[in-house]
């Protein structure tokens, strides 16, 4: 539908307050999405960090903060390594890592809310159009 | 006797570790790498030397690294000779090792040109972290700096240099800095805001001499450019590029261009010979030809195929191309491949230029592939761009989409975007 909940929840879930007033209003550094909604009437979709297996952005990566976590096979970003360099931003098909530059200069990614049992996108995307389920290579 | 022999501990030598103990997770790998620190980031030496990366946010791969991938590693040690009929490395002292398998990984070294006063104290390259350790050691007592070369190097000492509250002057043989990789807007841009930095930039110019100083001739005091200008500093930065370590195979038959020669398997021309990164000449997808690509995610690329390869898992190096992100000096930009094509040449370029928010995008097309994009203070999705490069996709359909603010993923045709999204295409 296009209704960019989504993109809120996700806010909300990366913001400090957890509140969704505060998150949009009040704080700072400001909270990002990191999904992203795009349009072209009549198609919808929201785009996310994919989990690469083959990462360009791991690959790529200058510093060694963008990673691949042995145990889930997850791309994981290690903020407090990153350079914000931009290269992961260079290689990325989806589009999907943004700057993070309203603190340092950093870049953010989908992390599938490791707080959460179910993604914050997924729980609250009221169509259903989003799902959330374990792949096996 | 080890199976896998790596010379080079930076990260084609890394990626290609991590690529055999995927396959392999008991073959013996040894790996020499010359410099004492080996696993951290080189592209982060001016964060070092500004102070913003401190030695431990520098690794690359963590202290254990080594360890856990069962590699005996001869850190701060040299390989000296390689001996092809014996198949053998050896190294400075007495250690010989035997490989069934070797990667050449040696690196690039910076390019000095000779210069009159060189041999003056203050006169420092900027490729390693401890050429970072000795220019930080210097800064305590200077005041004045000039880089010579407006290059990725040059631009990143200089900013790290500025931060340290140094006053730099960049000289520039070129018409403009960053002139490989940017076209003359997008330079522009970036030069606007490494002057409002304080940054003197000098171009067309070189430096022809080395002056001393005056209480002592043998310390750096300033240099004389090729107009005969006089610029006094402290210390002197030689940024203009670095070239292949090829000096460990001139005296085998491993055939050597500029680089070493490497086939689409990162193959040398000798059987289980395999080079990789600043010192070989890997594929390049967009000119379709291989070349020196002195870049640290093409030598990632380059050293994972080797290590597959070595390890015995046929896999095709896809290629790297020239291709930069840089976050110099509050300009975000991302430059791939073809940035300012020949006039009359068969190339097709859209341009947007929003001189007011600095904005600056620009598509270089051949035939409706895209064969160079550039990106100015909007750098988002510039991976959507890569992607389409890399497989060269025809963009006729919506090439008039393509320097539209929301382009994404929704504005590619929809077999295509299925296709991406269900990770069917690389």
């Amino acid at each position: 539908m296009g209704c960019g909940l989504c993109e809120v929840y996700c806010t909300v879930q990366h913001s400090k307050s957890k509140d969704i007033v505060k998150a949009y209003k009040r704080e700072w550094p400001r909270p990002l999405t990191r999904v992203r909604v795009e349009e072209d009437r009549p198609s919808s979709f929201a785009v996310q960090c994919r989990q690469c297996e083959d990462s360009p952005c791991v690959v790529a990566c200058l510093s060694g903060a963008m990673h691949l976590d042995e145990e889930t096979g997850l791309v994981i970003h290690d903020a407090e390594k990153c350079m914000g360099c931009w290269t992961c931003i260079m290689v990325c098909p989806y589009g999907a890592i943004k700057m993070d530059v309203s603190s340092r200069k950093v870049v953010a990614k989908c992390d599938l809310c490791p707080e959460l049992d179910v993604p914050a996108c997924v729980a609250n995307c009221p169509n259903e159009a989003l799902v959330y389920q374990e792949v096996k290579p | 006797m080890s199976k896998y022999v790596i010379i080079g501990g930076s990260v084609g030598g890394i990626g290609a570790v991590e690529a055999i103990r995927e396959l392999d997770p008991v073959g013996t790998i040894t790996v020499v790498a010359e410099e004492p620190f080996p696993q951290y980031s080189r592209p982060m030496i001016a964060d070092f030397l500004s102070k913003e990366a401190n030695m431990d946010r520098m690794k690359y791969r963590d202290n254990r690294f080594w360890k856990e991938n069962r590699v005996q590693a001869f850190i701060g040690r040299k390989a000296v000779k390689i001996n092809l009929k014996e198949r053998h490395v050896e190294l400075d002292g007495e250690d010989r090792i035997s490989f069934e398998k070797l990667l050449i990984a040696t690196g690039g070294k910076p390019f000095v040109p000779k210069m009159e006063g060189m041999e003056k104290d203050g006169l420092f390259t900027f490729t390693k972290l401890s050429d970072a350790v000795w220019i930080a050691t210097r800064m305590r007592k200077a005041k004045k700096a000039v880089v010579i070369g407006g290059g990725l190097i040059g631009v990143s000492v200089t900013e790290a240099l500025v931060k340290l509250g140094i006053k730099v002057t960049m000289v520039e043989l070129k018409d403009r800095i960053l002139s490989l990789i940017l076209d003359a807007t997008a330079s522009a841009i970036i030069t606007k805001a490494i002057e409002k930095a304080g940054v003197t930039i000098i171009t067309g110019q070189t430096v022809q001499q080395i002056l001393g100083k005056r209480e002592d001739e043998d310390a750096v005091g300033g240099v004389i450019l090729t107009d005969g200008r006089e610029v006094p500093c402290d210390i002197v930065v030689i940024a203009i590029g670095v070239i292949p370590r090829t000096e460990l195979v001139a005296e085998t038959e491993i055939k050597v261009n500029r680089g070493i020669v490497v086939d689409r398997f990162m193959r040398t021309s000798v059987p289980d010979v395999y080079a990789c990164g600043d010192v070989a000449e890997g594929y390049d997808f967009i000119v379709g030809e291989s070349r020196v690509l002195p870049l640290w995610p093409v030598a990632h690329m380059g050293g994972r195929v080797a290590g597959y390869n070595m390890a015995g898992k046929r896999t095709e190096y896809l290629g790297g191309t020239s291709m930069s992100a840089l976050p110099y000096f509050g300009i975000p930009t991302i430059t791939v491949g073809v940035v300012d094509p020949k006039e009359d040449a068969g190339y097709e370029v859209l341009t947007r230029h929003d001189a007011a928010g600095n904005v600056y995008k620009k598509i270089v097309l051949k035939d409706n592939v895209i064969v160079g994009s550039t990106f100015v203070n909007e750098i988002e999705r510039a991976g959507i761009f890569f992607h389409l490069m890399k497989n060269r996709v025809d963009t006729s359909s919506f090439k008039q989409r393509l320097l539209a603010e929301d382009f994404g993923l929704i504005s590619l045709p929809q077999p295509l975007r299925q296709k991406m999204l269900l990770g069917e295409v690389a």
